[in-house]
């Protein structure tokens, strides 16, 4: 994975797979550590399988929808130094942080977050999603709640027309974040 | 600088084609393959290029949709398309270059573009 958007990409995913309709993802950016946290109230994990579900090789072979993405996640955050938790309740849902040393050479970049979450909304149009971007105090927020509040009940996020606004619109505001960003320093 | 009010206007322009949109069994699907697999090998890019092109030509019939795993990992990225009534085509180690040619033969002409399917690639 070259970016910390597409583990959120991934990372997501196991979300919706354990029926998860609501979705938190803040991405935190700031004081040299960049942190990921996806929060969902999926069907969660138990204790044993939480146990495993970092180690790439248990978890294949036990659930198959777990296999390599968390363990590339948490080698990604731990190759700079960083940490990697999950946080899972059965019935309750399940919380993934990652933290990432910002100033460390392995350390990947943010990338297109804006398309992550388009991508997201565009497979999962059900999906109760929050996404916020943190960067040095500065914050975006999308809240898909506001979107069905304009488009009506009937139109779904994943008309082509409207998941191509919805990921020109992020990207501008993730632009807009590291524009005033630049300014400041 | 877009605002969330702009959605109100596509809400308004779209009421009209979304009876036409929901004419049945005769959608074709396309359907990207998005699991870490996918992901890793640059699904996200080809679903993006995907998206544009059905869009720009409104290929009202065509549905794009996101799938996990299929199986293949090391031709990733995958993208399979079903039309109604033939086989499924798989297209393998896809490219955003390769969606262009495969939306206009394939979706709109009805030509399968055999040398990115899996057939040409085994």
């Amino acid at each position: 994975m070259k970016e910390i958007a597409l583990h959120a990409l991934d990372i997501a995913q196991n979300s919706t797979a354990a029926q998860a309709n609501r979705l938190d993802i803040s991405l935190s950016e700031g004081e040299g550590q960049i942190s990921l946290t996806i929060a969902d109230n999926g069907r969660g994990m138990s204790p044993q399988l939480l146990a495993q579900v970092s180690d790439p090789f248990t978890t294949t072979r036990t659930t198959r929808k777990m296999g390599l993405g968390l363990p590339l996640l948490r080698m990604a955050a731990e190759q700079t130094g960083g940490v990697m938790s999950i946080d899972s309740t059965e019935g309750v849902g399940t919380t993934v942080t990652a933290v990432f040393s910002a100033q460390h050479i392995d350390c990947p970049p943010v990338g297109d977050m804006g398309t992550t979450i388009t991508f997201l909304l565009q497979g999962n149009p059900d999906l109760h999603l929050c996404y916020r971007h943190t960067v040095n105090g500065r914050h975006f927020l999308l809240d898909t709640d506001e979107l069905h509040a304009q488009l009506g009940p009937d139109i779904s996020l994943a008309e082509p027309e409207v998941i191509l606004w919805i990921r020109d619109y992020l990207q501008e505001q993730e632009l807009l974040l590291r524009e005033n960003e630049e300014m400041k320093t | 600088m877009k605002s969330l009010a702009e959605l109100q206007a596509i809400r308004d322009r779209m009421r009209g084609q979304i009876d036409l949109r929901d004419s049945g069994d005769d959608r074709i699907r396309v359907v990207v393959g998005m699991a870490t697999c996918g992901i890793a090998a640059g699904a996200r890019p080809v679903l993006n290029a995907l998206l544009e092109e059905v869009n720009k030509r409104n290929l009202q019939n065509v549905t794009v949709s996101q799938t996990g795993c299929i199986g293949v990992c090391r031709l990733e990225p995958i993208v399979e398309v079903y039309v109604p009534g033939q086989e499924k085509v798989t297209y393998v180690k896809m490219t955003p270059d390769k969606v262009a040619s495969i939306v206009s033969e394939h979706l709109v002409n009805g030509r399968v573009v055999e040398e990115y399917t899996i057939g040409a690639a085994e």
